[in-house]
């Protein structure tokens, strides 16, 4: 046989194709056994991601609702200072109409005010009008539509609808980081208004600090699990776990009663007289309180991983470091701590992914200084609404945690983070 | 047995005994004293306190009970990295964090000797144990007989005068093992460093020490150059443990000077050398090692009682001959022969008559 035919298989097809054949059943049986959780996972967490990711950018409502304007105000001059003419009022009077008999017109106002606060009482009071208008005959619209409202006389308006006119839009995303599209482009938000910046980086903050305490709090528990003889590890593994076992509001009430000012903190420090009776510490809804809880809730999590971690450090290193002359700092300075650090890594990706999209616990005992960009994200779900917005701001999250990580990988390297 | 109160001991244990929860004796009244320069081994089973010893000689365990002198200083006191005892673990222990040479240099910072010297030991360390190439490499690219040498060459680096070794050789394969048997007995008498060597591999203790105690049930049951250990052992525990050993159990009849005889279980009588009875009419076990068992008439001495034996079993070794025979009841005693050309080749089945010489045959203790 010549060496550049392919090697063959007893019957007489290529090995190669022989083989893939054979890997091919187990790769299909592989595929069943996991096809209910691949299906799961595909329903319930990455279409809701793609379409949260979606909705971020996704502004239909505008040239659905108002597709005669849209294509009238197309050659707006914006820029120029004056009102658009009569062709474009006749148009948005068309749309009106139709869209108050398919009672679509308070939706696009709602859209449109998260652009420009004021533009949805425009759309109600014309909606309720346009009914009964004959688009027609009734013209001309200019003066009409001004008389019943004069913000349809206001430039800016029509700007606003001219600039969300487009099916894709960025606006939730400037939005989600203080900036609004102005008469130049982008551009921020006047101070008072900007909110979501401060969240993002009230929210990393926090985690840091959350992680850090989780670290120095866990480091000595992670210890003792690991050294301890099995008995008393076992007993120990239980008080960590035990926090697991017990509901999560549970835990943060628990904080509530234990930190408010009436509270038993409180209560034991000026019993004491640590504290005089009128300056009670104030320990909750604010920042501290939601540190204090949310490193209590999150502990086991910077604790297993560490303590996986340090099980797999025999103690025969310690030992050889102290018959090398080292004292009990140094040989856990120089010899155990850098073999612990894959656990610290581990717990602490874990502690800050967990933290920064942490919601119950900062919504309870944060107050208004100790919320989290979650919070935020939540009251434009279930409030405000504002489902775009929302998405922009999840995902943002999302890439920071995304950038964390490779930023994580980079300098530590992922394959030095243990989980056991 | 064991000596004591030796005032130029390097190392000695007084009356040391050890207890891990207050009820059980791990380590029994613990007699022990070393020379500067000599290689001992602790040899014994699982759980013979062998290790114990080791710990409480490094510091990791504490003495329940009796004293531990280091050049006449007791060291009870003094927490292991103030022993200045080099330690090799059963597992190296080399830190898997650390480069060859950072592993070495270690012991040097934490004394906190300058960089040029630290580097010069380093370099003269890894060369002893020809690693000298290899100080850039972390452990784990390592194999297990060169992360052997590292972990030597670490616990030499600080040159302490007294070394421990915890099992060093029980990971490795057979040949390499025997080589670095060698490696460490030549280096340790080489550099005249005092060796505590623990093993459970007895032909690693006859080969390596000068001294072998050997343990048993927290114990020290003999300790003596390996030679007096393999031919005159004292008691019935170290007969059976060091080497191969034919055993027969029989009442004493008659004590004469430096011989006895022993009446077997079938009325046959042997002649030995008493060692462990005392009186006629003790019960006791006599033990013979299968490669002086003589079975040359004419090699043996006048008068000599020699014993009926019915060949088994024949086995070829290559250098020795292995033969099983049945001996007063006994099927499983075993002659050694040596594969010489005057040598027969016994036929299971036949009946041949064995003898010893007294000195080699020793009346144990009955347990």
């Amino acid at each position: 046989m010549s060496k550049a035919e392919p090697m063959l298989a007893a019957d007489g097809t290529p090995l190669k194709k022989s083989l893939a054949r054979a890997l091919r059943r187990q790769k299909m049986r592989a595929l069943m056994l996991i096809a209910p959780l691949l299906l799961f996972i595909l329903l319930t967490f990455i279409l809701p991601v793609a379409d949260m990711l979606y909705r971020s950018v996704e502004n239909g409502i505008v040239s659905e609702t108002l597709p005669r304007t849209v294509v009238a105000l197309a050659d707006w001059d914006a820029d120029g200072g004056e009102l658009p003419d009569e062709a474009v009022y006749a148009a948005m009077a068309a749309d009106l109409h139709d869209a108050a008999n398919a009672k679509t017109h308070t939706k696009v106002g709602v859209r449109l005010n998260y652009e420009q606060p004021g533009i949805s009482s425009l759309f109600r009071k014309a909606g309720r009008k346009a009914k009964k208008w004959d688009p027609v005959a009734d013209g001309p619209w200019k003066d009409q539509m001004i008389d019943l409202h004069k913000g349809w006389g206001d430039p800016a308006i029509w700007r606003t609808i001219q600039t969300y006119s487009p099916p894709v839009t960025q606006g939730y995303y400037l939005n989600a980081v203080d900036m609004r599209v102005g008469p130049d482009g982008a551009e921020m938000r006047p101070e008072n208004e900007q909110i979501y910046g401060i969240l993002f980086g009230r929210t990393m903050k926090m985690s840091l600090m959350i992680t850090l305490s989780c670290i120095m709090l866990g480091y000595p528990v992670a210890w003792l699990l690991a050294n301890l003889p099995a008995r008393k590890a076992n007993m120990l593994m239980i008080l960590v776990l035990l926090p697991f076992w017990t509901s999560l509001l549970v835990r943060t009430s628990a904080w509530k009663i234990m930190l408010q000012q009436q509270g038993v903190i409180n209560d034991v420090l000026v019993w004491i007289g640590l504290v005089a009776d009128e300056n009670r510490l104030v320990m909750i809804n604010n920042q501290f309180g939601t540190v204090v809880a949310m490193t209590h809730i999150l502990l086991p999590f910077m604790i297993l991983p560490m303590y996986s971690v340090m099980q797999t450090i025999p103690p025969s290193y310690l030992r050889a470091a102290k018959s090398l002359g080292a004292t009990n700092w140094t040989a856990f300075w120089r010899v155990y701590f850098p073999q612990s650090v894959p656990g610290i890594g581990a717990g602490s990706i874990l502690v800050f992914i967990l933290a920064i999209g942490y919601y119950i616990t900062p919504a309870l005992v944060g107050g208004t200084t100790g919320t989290f960009i979650s919070n935020r994200i939540a009251f434009h779900i279930s409030t405000s609404l504002n489902w775009g917005l929302a998405a922009a701001l999840g995902a943002i999250l999302l890439a920071v945690v995304l950038i964390l990580y490779w930023a994580y990988d980079k300098i530590v390297g992922i394959d030095n983070v243990k989980l056991g | 047995m064991a000596d004591s109160g030796n005032s130029d001991a390097f190392v000695a244990f007084e009356r040391v005994q050890k207890s891990y929860d207050g009820e059980v004796l791990v380590v029994k009244d613990l007699n022990l004293s070393m020379p500067k320069g000599e290689f001992l081994t602790m040899l014994g089973p699982s759980g013979s306190g062998k290790t114990t010893c080791l710990m409480m000689l490094a510091g990791f365990e504490t003495a329940t009970h009796g004293d531990i002198l280091l050049d006449g200083v007791s060291i009870n006191n003094i927490p292991p990295h103030k022993r200045g005892i080099g330690m090799v673990f059963q597992n190296y222990a080399l830190f898997p964090h650390m480069t060859i040479a950072e592993n070495l240099s270690f012991p040097l910072e934490v004394r906190k000797i300058g960089k040029s010297e630290r580097e010069q030991k380093v370099k003269r360390a890894l060369d002893m144990v020809e690693m000298g190439a290899f100080g850039g490499r972390r452990p784990a690219q390592l194999s297990g007989g060169q992360q052997q040498r590292v972990a030597l060459a670490r616990a030499l680096v600080f040159e302490p005068e007294l070394v421990l070794m915890d099992e060093p050789l029980g990971a490795l394969d057979k040949q390499l093992r025997e080589k670095m048997q060698f490696e460490i007995t030549h280096l340790a008498h080489q550099l005249g460093i005092t060796t505590v060597y623990v093993t459970h591999d007895q032909t690693e203790a006859l080969t390596m020490s000068d001294r072998v105690a050997v343990f048993n049930d927290g114990r020290i049951q003999q300790l003596a150059p390996p030679d007096l250990l393999y031919e005159k052992p004292e008691n019935s525990f170290v007969a059976q443990f060091i080497g191969e050993n034919n055993t027969l159990e029989g009442v004493v009849t008659e004590i004469k000077g430096d011989t006895c005889v022993v009446r077997l279980d079938d009325g046959e009588e042997l002649d030995a050398t008493p060692v462990n009875v005392t009186k006629v009419g003790e019960k006791t076990r006599v033990s013979i090692r299968p490669e002086r068992v003589e079975i040359n008439k004419d090699r043996l001495q006048e008068g000599v009682h020699t014993l009926k034996a019915e060949v088994l079993e024949f086995i070829y070794m290559g250098d020795i001959f292995r033969t099983r025979l049945r001996v007063a009841g006994n099927d499983d005693f075993i002659i050694k022969t040596r594969n010489a050309p005057d040598q027969v080749k016994l036929e299971p089945g036949t009946m041949i008559d064995i003898g010893w010489l007294p000195e080699d045959c020793r009346a144990l203790d009955a347990t």
